[in-house]
């Protein structure tokens, strides 16, 4: 493929000017980014805190005012009080409250036999809430159980094993410093591969595809002249979406900006690949659209790691995941956001990536000029 | 009148199965995101990959360690000498956690010292991350009180005795499964109707519709009960799915479903038959149906809690009908509600579609004089 610097540099020029005065481009290319960067970025959390619980003391005393107490003072819970079981289980059908804790007539009694227990029911229906509020109480229950050995004998070893956890690269546990960044390439792939295939898809409905074509430029110069500018307008939506991250939403950014760059020009090539290869066989904006939202966003979205973990997924689908782009790059960017360089993972999804867009590249460049002949 | 209306929702059908293109759209999506959605999207862990760096070597070290590796949750991939190996492991993503148990362990444990377990998580995803711990803490918990029971060691003064309801298994595919239903008859929904007057207008034969004797009134209509039959067609389908290929339990009242599910649809049409009246053409109605749906489904509590977000925008997902029918759709599978206990849900839904189909109805008129 000979590429012509004058050719390329039209062309170019040419796709510019569309982007600058199409308002649409400019609005999946920025606007969107924002947008859903606000969306998500606000929306989307996975940190439940002061979480209703119903609180049933059959015979209110010190031992369980004492608990609640505890409850009181973690953020992560809102205690209600109910005069009966009856009460707290209608407040908990009714979505009042999320869980109910039952401590019996003889709570009192018992807690000095060491034979208390503690009743809770948890609504279920969300399951991963449930679980999460199951810790956070375990955690109070804990810290509860802990400031009474202390004040009864002056220690708190002896209860058996302590464990002691340490979360690293995240201390906080906060949702967003994850969801943040894999964001970006859920974004990366809009831009990349839905813009893309929308533009060519639009070139052939006008019938200037046939005109460009008919025209002395190779079909080399063709794609590199869709290339570079969308190439261009992607990595401004990148760099915008991390200024929001790492000033708006504070998500804490600890690699270097030199692998993020090089990362990102990787996956946005694997973007651009597979949009260009959608364009070239649908040739109407409505199946163009269609196609790259079912075949770039919802894998992007679904099966990258970005909400839902890989380690989760059943055996086939975790296969499946492998011939994704976006599951590269989201581990990618989860690592360097909130571990840092962690040069094997980089690596070895950078390998991946390169693998991915060479492959994506090569087929278009084959296919494309199957089209000229 | 009945024969007029009746002529258009066939007409209308026509339109819609007719190409291949209008077809695929029907079924294809809804059926790949269906199983995919089914299967991946889930927040519930297994073989999460841990090492173990045991100093103590004891038999109480090896107890503890034998409950790790005999849980379905997590999957041991390398036992390491010393502390130092754990560190590349783990930022590696060769192992999720880390569990360090220290000399002296055992002794600790029966002389009633400070019997430390060091656990190390991946904070990368946080989720991850938080329900891992609380397995390691189930399993520590369940070790501390075999141990007291057997050595008469002081236990805990009270324990937990944790149940869920509704969900007894907490699986997360209880909890996404119903919710399907509601997204996937949201997403036909929407982009039948909002392309339908987008893509008359652009053949012109909206034009041709005003010139006949049907009123407005009978052209929305016609709109509006081909876009009912597919989506209660489709969510019909997907019910089944879910009931019989997933297992997911269906407790509660039918009628109160498809009542939701009636009330929702509408919405919906209204929806889209609102961006269709505003779009000119196929693609803005396509792009305002896209936009429409990002945040409906994002912010309706459909994978993360409306609880945990912002006041703001918890009050802003007042006006997203798909907030309404996800409750209508969990309580009834999941909890076995009647339609009793779902007014507070109905009501904003028809609210939304009176409000929505009134305004895409104003539109026509609009564009007709």
């Amino acid at each position: 493929m000979r590429i012509d610097h004058a050719r390329l540099f039209a062309l170019i020029k040419k796709e510019t000017l569309q982007i600058i005065r199409d308002p649409s481009s400019i609005a999946i290319a920025i606007g969107l980014p924002v947008v859903l960067l606000f969306i998500f970025g606000y929306g989307v959390s996975l940190d439940a805190k002061h979480v209703p619980v119903g609180v049933v003391a059959d015979n209110p005393g010190a031992e369980t005012a004492d608990f609640v107490s505890g409850l009181r003072q973690s953020e992560y819970f809102e205690p209600i009080g109910f005069g009966s079981m009856a009460e707290a289980q209608e407040a908990l059908m009714k979505g009042d409250v999320n869980s109910v804790i039952w401590m019996k007539s003889d709570f009192g009694r018992k807690i000095r036999g060491n034979g208390a227990s503690i009743g809770v029911f948890v609504n279920g229906v969300d399951a991963n809430t449930a679980r999460l509020i199951e810790g956070y109480l375990t955690g109070v229950w804990g810290q509860w159980l802990k400031r009474r050995a202390v004040m009864s004998f002056g220690t708190d070893a002896g209860q058996g094993a302590v464990l002691e956890s340490r979360i690293w690269f995240n201390p906080d546990v906060r949702s967003r410093n994850y969801l943040v960044p894999g964001l970006i390439a859920v974004i990366m792939t809009l831009t990349g591969a839905l813009l893309t295939a929308m533009v060519v898809a639009r070139e052939w409905e006008r019938g200037t595809m046939e005109a460009l074509m008919s025209t002395p430029v190779t079909i080399g110069e063709i794609l590199a002249g869709k290339v570079i500018p969308y190439f261009v307008l992607g990595m401004g939506g990148m760099g915008l979406s991390v200024v929001m991250a790492v000033y708006l939403f504070n998500v804490p950014f600890h690699g270097s900006y030199i692998v993020l760059f090089i990362a990102s020009s990787l996956y946005l090539l694997a973007a651009l690949g597979m949009g260009l290869l959608i364009s070239t066989f649908a040739r109407s904006q409505f199946v163009a659209g269609q196609v790259a939202i079912i075949a770039t966003y919802l894998p992007a979205f679904i099966l990258s790691g970005f909400i839902f973990d890989i380690r989760s997924m059943p055996l086939p689908i975790r296969i499946l995941t492998h011939v994704i782009p976006a599951r590269y790059f989201v581990s990618i960017l989860q690592t360097v956001f909130s571990a840092g360089d962690v040069y094997p993972v980089i690596l070895s999804n950078t390998m991946a990536l390169i693998v991915i867009a060479s492959f994506f590249m090569g087929i278009v460049a084959i296919k494309s000029k199957k089209r000229l002949r | 009148m009945f024969g007029r209306v009746l002529a258009l929702v066939i007409k209308e059908f026509l339109a819609l199965l007719r190409d291949k293109q209008g077809r695929f759209v029907l079924i294809g999506p809804p059926v790949i995101q269906l199983i995919v959605f089914g299967y991946a999207a889930t927040f519930d862990l297994k073989d999460v990959p841990y090492v173990v760096y045991d100093e103590d070597r004891s038999l109480a070290s090896r107890e503890l360690l034998a409950r790790f590796s005999g849980s379905k949750a997590f999957e041991k991939v390398a036992d390491v000498l010393d502390e130092g190996s754990i560190g590349p492991m783990i930022d590696n993503e060769k192992a999720l956690l880390a569990i360090h148990i220290e000399r002296n362990f055992e002794r600790d444990l029966i002389q009633g010292r400070h019997a430390a377990v060091q656990v190390i998580i991946d904070g990368r995803n946080s989720n991850t991350a938080m329900l891992s711990l609380n397995y390691v803490n189930e399993i520590v918990e369940r070790f501390n009180e075999d141990l007291s029971r057997r050595y008469g060691i002081r236990g805990a003064p009270a324990r937990l005795d944790i149940r869920a309801w509704f969900n007894p298994n907490l699986e997360s595919r209880w909890f996404i499964v119903p919710g399907i239903v509601g997204l996937l008859t949201l997403v036909v929904t929407l982009i039948v109707t909002a392309l339908s007057i987008a893509r008359e207008r652009e053949a012109g034969t909206f034009d041709q519709l005003l010139v006949t004797p049907l009123s407005p009134f009978e052209i929305l209509l016609g709109k509006i009960i081909p876009g009912m039959i597919i989506g209660l067609l489709e969510a019909s389908f997907i019910i089944i799915v879910t009931v019989y290929w997933f297992g997911i339990p269906l407790r509660g009242s039918i009628l109160a479903l498809y009542l939701g599910l009636a009330l929702f649809i509408l919405s919906a049409i209204g929806v889209g038959l609102m961006i269709s009246s505003f779009a000119v053409t196929q693609q803005q109605g396509l792009l305002g149906a896209f936009l429409f749906l990002v945040p409906a489904v994002t912010l309706s509590g459909f994978a993360t809690p409306i609880a945990n977000m912002p006041v703001i925008v918890q009050r802003l997902t007042l006006i997203n009908p798909f907030r309404y029918f996800l409750v209508v759709a969990r309580e009834v599978f999941l909890e076995g509600a009647g339609a009793g206990l779902l007014v507070n849900q109905y009501w904003p839904m028809a609210v939304i579609g009176a409000v929505s189909l009134s305004t895409a109805a104003w539109m026509f008129r609009r564009r007709m004089y």
